[in-house]
């Protein structure tokens, strides 16, 4: 079997006395999507904080292809090939869309060829007409879509989407749910998502958080059937 | 006119004033406003590094003055040991470059937080003003220059052309080189933001997390931009000392430190051409103002209008307070607004929504 793209061994991350991340062993194949839920507070944006360098662990390490990255920063685990899109949109609100898009290609692409890299990117996410507008004045979905552009220009291996269709229209969502099953087709990703419908769209394998730890791990219809899960998370969701 | 045009009017405008103000100004100025207008050149200087490291940089400091002063006090102790202006006029460069890599070492790899930033940066000024302030002593000589405490070091030796120790810079001399070196400043600065270095030192400005999550080192690039300011108010501060032939401790002052920050707030925050319009008018103010002395009667309104420091702290608030962007971005909101407006009233009746879109 091929060496997992992505590792963690009993990681952890405790905040003076709260355990917000407990002993969570996950691993992730070359090219595989990944859905992560759990309840609010049950350690998935922490654990993703840890993935990216911007939290230390307290405990345990994560490895990304064999490389120890527990302690790196989060700019050199970003150049390892390692991108992110927040939940909260985390774009440069303050400069043109262009610009936003160009910052990120800009650093792996050569002078001569960001431009038309930053081109096809603004027509892939939609926003070719509105290259020229400040970042901070597109609705909140748009700059989603901004943020999405960011991350896909640095040409990251994994990518990790926290609440990708928060606050979406429907259309958006399913536009999303598109979009990244064609990113799957050439990266790895591992996506936090409240939305059932949408995990429905693009899961297989699913893992479910729950109190800082790894409550289980299936595919996604035995998740959806687990009680278990149904108790901690999904009850009142798939009661509705 | 597009923006792309408007983008280059900004630089060609200045250029030709600028240029001009070099050629005509001692052709038709009398010498002391000559002299006067060469301390504004060399103020400006000082003013366009705050303008990078804070206005672009988004790092606050408190202490410009500090790398102003180690400038002036650099070239003030080396031209006495050397005689020839071409080291020192270097030194006075390096010297406060290195001073500012190494303090924003300390305060940018240690994930140091905005709000101190400004405390350190303040703090280090001051330590330098009480440290250079007592060596009145005459065991306080660094080779043959004695630094003189408050008295400060006088009759500093001017610049002279390099190689050519008798050549020395004249007053009107020194208005061509301060008018020239803020031009070259102006354009450099310009050229160096309009490179990849300063559009991602505008983009951790704007979100210090996102640029670092794509893989920039923010650390690494503040401190650059540090230094690179570091390095011009130092340069400046060797002008000033030229200038003058003077030194003294007040240059690390508090005064002199707020008056920086005060230059960049009125002038306008991210733009090159607004800090060194704020430090011209406020300094013309001030003169002005110095000027005004009240003729010994009872009349309180020339009493006020002759008290310089309650009126640019009156126009200090204003500022904040009213135009809180500064005067050249507040300008060029206005400008482009019109332009829009004028812009929709063509396009409403044939093309609702591209005009929005514009």
């Amino acid at each position: 079997m091929a060496a997992p793209l992505l590792q963690t061994r009993d990681l952890s991350m405790h905040f003076g006395g709260v355990k917000a991340v407990r002993n969570v062993n996950f691993t992730l194949a070359e090219g595989e999507l990944r859905c992560l839920i759990g309840p609010n507070g049950a350690g998935k944006s922490t654990f993703f904080k840890m993935l990216t360098g911007q939290l230390e662990p307290s405990l345990g390490q994560v490895l990304f292809r064999g490389h120890d990255i527990s302690h790196a920063h989060a700019h050199q685990i970003a150049r390892l090939g390692i991108g992110i899109k927040t939940q909260v949109p985390s774009v440069f609100d303050g400069l043109s869309v262009r610009e936003n898009i160009w910052l990120s290609a800009s650093r792996i692409h050569p002078r001569d060829r960001v431009n038309g890299v930053v081109d096809e990117m603004l027509e892939r996410i939609g926003l070719a007409g509105a290259a020229k507008r400040l970042v901070g004045q597109l609705a909140h979905g748009q700059r989603q879509w901004v943020e999405l552009g960011i991350v896909l220009s640095t040409d990251p291996e994994l990518i990790l989407l926290d609440e990708p269709a928060a606050g979406m229209t429907h259309d958006e969502v399913f536009k999303t749910a598109e979009l990244v099953r064609e990113i799957n087709r050439s990266k790895a990703l591992i996506v936090v998502e409240h939305d059932m419908q949408f995990i429905r769209m693009i899961a297989k394998q699913v893992t479910v958080f729950n109190q800082g730890s790894v409550l289980v791990e299936d595919a996604v219809e035995n998740i959806l059937r687990n009680p278990l899960v149904r108790d901690i998370y999904l009850g009142k969701q798939a009661a509705a | 006119m597009n923006a792309r045009a408007l983008n280059l009017l900004g630089p060609a405008l200045v250029g030709i004033i600028g240029v001009a103000f070099l050629f005509l100004t001692p052709h038709f100025a009398e010498l002391d406003t000559v002299l006067e207008l060469t301390i504004y050149m060399i103020m400006a200087i000082l003013a366009l590094s705050l303008a990078l490291i804070w206005g672009y940089g988004g790092i606050l400091c408190f202490g410009q003055s500090a790398f102003f002063g180690l400038g002036a006090y650099t070239y003030a102790i080396a031209m006495f040991n050397i005689g020839e202006s071409t080291v020192p006029l270097l030194l006075a460069i390096a010297l406060p470059a290195a001073f500012a890599a190494l303090l924003g070492y300390f305060m940018f790899y240690g994930r140091i937080s905005d709000v101190y930033l400004g405390v350190i940066t303040l703090t280090v000024t001051l330590i330098l003003f009480n440290s250079v302030n007592s060596t009145a002593g005459p065991e306080f000589h660094i080779g043959t220059a004695r630094l003189g405490g408050f008295n400060g070091i006088p009759g500093i030796p001017p610049l002279n052309i390099p190689g050519n120790k008798a050549a020395v810079i004249d007053l009107e001399g020194m208005f061509y080189l301060a008018t020239a070196a803020l031009l070259a400043a102006y354009f450099g600065l310009r050229l160096l933001l309009a490179s990849r270095f300063g559009r991602v030192i505008v983009g951790i400005r704007e979100n210090e997390r996102r640029a670092e999550l794509l893989g920039y080192d923010p650390r690494a690039y503040k401190l650059a931009t540090f230094t690179i300011g570091g390095a011009l108010a130092g340069f400046a501060g060797c002008l000033f000392a030229n200038w003058g032939n003077f030194v003294s401790p007040t240059i690390f002052g508090l005064a002199q430190s707020a008056q920086i920050i005060i230059w960049v707030i009125v002038g306008g925050r991210g733009t090159l051409i607004g800090p060194i319009v704020g430090c011209i008018g406020i300094q013309w103010l001030n003169t002005a103002l110095g000027a005004n002395q009240p003729s010994g009667g009872s009349d309180w309104w020339a009493k006020i209008f002759a008290n310089a420091p309650l009126i640019l702290g009156i126009i200090l608030i204003a500022f904040v307070l009213l135009v809180p962007k500064g005067l050249v971005p507040t300008l060029g909101d206005w400008g482009q607004s019109l332009l829009r407006s004028r812009g929709r009233r063509v396009t409403t009746s044939l093309k609702p929504k591209q005009a929005e879109e514009g």
